[in-house]
């Protein structure tokens, strides 16, 4: 809408509003009266508890007879699973470490070249030379089971559900379901069912890792193009010949694409699994030493898990780029048989000299003792500025999110406290920016701005619950039209009634944060580099290796620097969540249409009027998607931010797994994920629109 | 079904020479198709069973079409795109089923064999080229030209040797081991092209085989089609929604609409005289010196003082336009021979003139 629209629809008054301005009043009225009358009435501020209904403990009594049922089942399953990766195990025990690492660089080189091949072998002897050997072994025992079995049930699943349509339906519903569900979640039920040990995380990282193989596998299948399809029937191909000669081939571009996000998803919930311990693994190995506060352990750990995500990322993805560019692989015989031989060679070797076998111990470097010391040394110096960062942080940010203004702004902390007149001039100055952006911008900015000034007034965990609720209501009747209110409404009051309400509120308070800081840092730098192609090439492989590091590697730095807490999270949350802010900003600005900025260009645009109004408003629709994204990104990441110490959903779910209490689990978990369908859902509809406004294709 | 009896449905009789034949073929797209034929078929007009199907959220796409295809013809179907020239060729190739009537292949019914012996009769007896060639992108040229080899498990050193004649035959020499995307399109679509006749069809499928590429390559490639044809004397079902092509390639043409036939004849028929104003507006434009063939104006009887004045021989199956330039450099009168050589008649100047007169005047 444009401004002099809108100048004119206030000065002409009231009369000509619409519905949805009607609602806007309304809810605004609501919420005056329901705040002001907050402090006098006390089911206004907490939900009281008889209100609610004990979802949870339903969930528990639908689920006992289920999982007592099935037990039998699972017991035998874990036993099936369980036989090979113990052999696994004993096999890369028994094996030389020459020799695995020796197998690894061939298989490297194989797939992606010398230069991975190098950095595998590199890897490797950083492996072995620390000491963490045998749980890397462990873990990589666990991803050579999980990623074959998952990419195999995705890909026949996947086939299925391209072959039936009804059941493809159902399954992209599930899938969309399935994306939501934070990672800890997933784990819940499984354990019941299989009880503790590895075959835990092997069967969750297969359910967890299966989607995207399943997705790419439709998408694949059903990309090919009909004519040829034909083309193989009319070369007389039987329906099983179609298949396996004609469509998986031409589909597998679109398959490797899933083999290799399945590859990294089964790696990250490997490594997510081993929360729960048991296993031995190198997942473990960094938690327990967290837990311990041995943080140069810890990190040592980490960088082991670190590589390893990139080995397996670039070679499967060398795998892809060699098999859609059609190069020839290595696949003459010279090659197997003398990488067979060398492998041979190098177990009889090893039986010579011993050290190639195991690695004496007497070789192992601990790193953790001087990275402890570095990090003392950091503290030591800079642990005053990390600290006063933290504290303003924390005072000036974070508290008035979380507790309100009201209460945070205090003479100790602010130097004023926030009462009478400071109050009114709040409000004024609100309402001032309200008007003035009612005026100049549209109404959409306004009500952003008047739920800010009303959310820093109350805090999150501070306002009223049917406040908020009207807020979320209203913003999705904005956004989505009536489906979409209607399904923020009800997943509203699903959370209040199962009485995760207070700890969603703490994950809305961290997740807004965290978001905010990442649309500020984020969108700016997406910016800077959609203008600066140093920057690009800068932020590029970093925004990466973000991404391909299981997220759980992100806290260790966090932790190591500031201690467990709101903060730390808060620090793990913005490495993770940044990324897509950056991206999409960047690739949203990027890509206008170079029509438009040759016309501005034409009309004399100044580079900064360039910048703001034409290709910023232009971009706005990409960027909305790059936040929806960021809020995703957050949401999956508060879950694991619980093992430094949150208080909120996510702390719930890993509660309820340490007591194995499915039904909160669960039921914390789908609150989760309600959140973010919400703001899915708003925010994917806020896009659309935009785009629709601006003319470009939805 | 209780429909009115009215110019009810005649049941076409199927050719006996006919090497290809469909007799009053439907192929109807919707929920409920099988509801409009029960066992002994439809008694009613068929334009009025369209339309109610049309009514009914159901799609005709073909409509009562009965055709014959003797051995060795190119019959060329055309029509607006939508009108149901693809679905007619995927029903005679039975890549689709039928949803009534029938589908003769040298006298076997082939609308009922079940997918098995279907498979057999494409893999021994049908050859087919699509618009956007439908290679296989993970193949080189060699062994999508060998596929159909492959699939029916012939040798490797069988099917390879094969798939270079075939290569050979297309002109690709040298690209054996290049993969699709590494070719222009007119080299994409020899490839189709051999690879369709890798297992020496007897009837040839083109599915606007040249529309996907530029006008110049097109012609390139019709003349390198009919060189082929003259070699190897497929029975042709050739889809085209270019008038000019047609005219170029046909024996015979089928021009369709809605699903429906609407005429069936040589080039000269459609020109000459065109069943309704939807063929007059396709050939209206068309040149009628490209058009019409010598042997269909000239004159019978050799006149002696014809015979000793024409030098010149020409083709009863050259078109009135090569006539043109000869007259233009030599004489004014020509010799009209057949394939053999032999003298069949002569064809003058003035009635070039006068057939071209006529025959503008009957197309207005
Ligand atoms: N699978 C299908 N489901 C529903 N309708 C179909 C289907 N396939 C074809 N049709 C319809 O049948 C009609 C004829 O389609 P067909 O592809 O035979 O046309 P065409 O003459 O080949 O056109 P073109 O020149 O565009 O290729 C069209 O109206 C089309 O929409
Ligand atoms: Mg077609």
């Amino acid at each position: 809408m444009s401004g002099e629209r809108q100048t004119r629809s206030n000065l002409a008054g009231t009369l000509d509003m619409s519905w949805k301005d009607m609602s806007w009043l309304l809810m605004g009225l609501l919420a005056a009266i329901a705040l002001y009358a907050a402090p006098n009435v006390t089911w206004l501020g907490t939900f009281p508890e008889h209100w609610g209904l004990p979802i949870s403990a339903w969930t528990n009594a639908i689920l006992a007879p289920m999982v007592v049922g099935l037990q039998g089942a699972t017991r035998v399953l874990s036993q099936v699973i369980g036989a090979p990766m113990s052999a696994g195990r004993a096999v890369l025990d028994w094996t030389p470490w020459s020799t695995v690492t020796l197998a690894f660089f061939l298989l490297a080189y194989w797939t992606a070249g010398i230069r991975t091949a190098c950095f595998t072998l590199a890897s490797f002897l950083y492996i072995v030379s620390v000491g963490f050997w045998t749980p890397t072994m462990n873990t990589i025992a666990q991803i050579g089971l999980a990623i074959p079995i998952a990419i195999l049930l995705g890909f026949a699943i996947g086939t299925l559900a391209a072959r039936y349509p009804r059941l493809n339906t159902a399954t992209q519903a599930s899938l969309d379901f399935m994306q939501t569900i934070p990672t800890f979640a997933y784990l819940i039920p499984i354990l019941l069912l299989f009880g503790f040990g590895p075959v835990v995380g092997l069967i969750t990282s297969i359910i967890y890792a299966m989607p995207p193989m399943i997705r790419n596998t439709i998408l694949g299948l059903q990309r090919v193009p009909p004519e040829l399809r034909e083309s193989g029937r009319m070369s007389g191909c039987t329906p099983l010949q179609e298949f396996w000669w004609v469509r998986v081939p031409a589909a597998t571009p679109q398959l490797l694409v899933g083999l290799n996000q399945t590859t990294m998803a089964a790696f990250s919930m490997i490594i997510i699994a081993s929360v729960i311990g048991g296993s031995q693994d190198i997942g473990w190995e960094v938690l327990s030493t967290m837990r311990k506060a041995q943080f140069g352990e810890s990190l040592a750990a980490g960088v082991v898990i670190a590589v390893l995500a990139m080995i397996l990322d670039r070679v499967s993805c060398g795998f892809t780029q060699r098999y859609v560019h059609g190069e020839q692989f290595h696949t003459n015989r010279y090659f197997w048989i003398a990488s067979l031989g060398a492998l041979f060679a190098s177990v009889a070797l090893a039986s010579l000299v011993p050290s190639l076998w195991v690695w004496p111990d007497a070789w192992v470097i601990r790193p953790a003792a001087p990275l402890d010391t570095a990090v003392d040394w950091i503290t030591a110096n800079y642990g005053t500025s990390l600290n006063a960062l933290k504290t303003t942080a924390f005072y000036y940010f974070l508290l008035p999110l979380k507790i309100g203004l009201v209460q945070a702004v205090t003479p100790m902390t602010w130097g004023l406290s926030f009462d009478g007149p400071v109050q009114i001039g709040y409000w004024a100055i609100a309402a001032l920016a309200v008007g003035v952006a009612t005026v100049y911008s549209d109404r959409a900015a306004a009500s952003i701005i008047a739920v800010i000034a009303i959310l820093l007034f109350y805090g999150t965990t501070g306002i009223p619950w049917p406040v908020f609720i009207a807020i979320v209501t209203l913003a999705a009747y904005q956004a989505g039209g009536f489906p979409t209110a209607v399904f923020a409404f009800l997943a509203q009051l699903f959370i209040l009634v199962s009485g995760f309400w207070p700890a969603a509120m703490l994950s809305v308070y961290l997740c807004v944060a965290a978001v905010a800081i990442c649309i500020a840092i984020g969108v700016s730098l997406g910016a800077a580099a959609a203008n600066n192609d140093h920057l690009s090439a800068l932020l590029r492989p970093i925004n990466d290796g973000l991404q391909t590091v299981p997220q759980f590697v992100l806290l260790i730095p966090a932790l190591m620097f500031f201690q467990a807490g709101d903060f730390t999270a808060l620090i793990a949350i913005i490495l993770y969540a940044i990324v897509p802010a950056i991206k999409y900003t960047e690739a949203g600005l990027r890509n206008v249409s170079p029509n438009s900025v040759e016309a501005g260009l034409a009309l004399g645009c100044t580079k900064r009027q360039m910048f703001w109004q034409v290709r910023l408003p232009q971009a706005v629709p990409e960027i909305l998607l790059g936040v929806n994204q960021t809020i995703m990104y957050a949401l999956a990441m508060l879950v694991i931010a619980a093992l430094v110490g949150t208080t909120d959903l996510g702390q719930e779910v890993y509660i309820a797994l340490g007591k194995a209490d499915a039904g909160s689990g669960l039921v914390a978990g789908i609150s989760m994920a309600l959140i973010a369908m919400i703001a899915d859902r708003v925010l994917q509809n806020a896009a659309s629109s935009r785009k629709a406004a601006l003319g470009l294709p939805v | 079904m209780n429909f009115q009896l009215r110019d009810a449905y005649t049941p076409h009789p199927v050719s006996s020479n006919a090497k290809l034949a469909c007799a009053n073929l439907w192929k109807v797209y919707g929920p409920k198709v099988g509801y409009y034929f029960d066992t002994k078929g439809y008694i009613i007009d068929p334009q009025l069973l369209a339309k109610r199907m049309r009514d009914e959220k159901h799609i005709p796409a073909v409509a009562n079409v009965s055709l014959d295809i003797p051995e060795g013809e190119i019959f060329v179907i055309m029509g607006l795109s939508g009108s149901g020239k693809s679905t007619v060729l995927r029903c005679l190739a039975r890549l689709l089923d039928l949803s009534h009537g029938q589908v003769v292949l040298d006298g076997q019914d082939i609308s009922k064999l079940t997918e098995r012996d279907l498979i057999d009769v494409r893999r021994h007896k049908m050859g087919m080229v699509f618009q956007h060639f439908g290679l296989m992108p993970h193949l080189t040229v060699i062994d999508n030209v060998a596929f159909p080899l492959k699939i029916q498990g012939k040798p490797k050193q069988e099917r390879l040797a094969r798939a270079h004649e075939m290569i050979e035959l297309v002109g690709l020499h040298g690209r054996e081991d290049a993969y699709p995307r590494q070719l222009s399109g007119g080299q994409q679509q020899r490839v189709g092209i051999a690879r369709s006749l890798a297992v020496g069809p007897e009837v040839w499928f083109l599915d606007e085989p040249f529309s996907a590429l530029d006008p110049l390559i097109r012609r390139q490639m019709q003349d390198e089609f009919l060189r082929l044809q003259k070699q190897l004397k497929k029975t042709i079902v050739f889809v085209t929604h270019d008038f000019i092509e047609a005219m170029r390639l046909a024996d015979r043409i089928c021009v369709m609409k809605d699903g429906f036939v609407v005429q069936v004849g040589t080039p000269e028929e459609l020109v000459s005289r065109p069943a309704n104003d939807y063929v007059r507006s396709f050939v209206g434009d068309a040149p009628l010196a490209k058009v019409l063939r010598v042997g269909a104006i000239m004159n019978r009887h050799i006149a002696d003082e014809h015979r000793a004045i024409a030098t010149t021989k020409i083709s009863a199956s050259a078109k009135l336009e090569e006539a043109m330039t000869l007259f233009r450099n030599e004489s004014s009168v020509l010799n009209v021979c057949d394939e053999e050589g032999q003298e069949i008649g002569s064809l003058s100047a003035l009635q070039v003139v006068q057939a071209l007169a006529a025959k503008s005047r009957i197309a207005p």
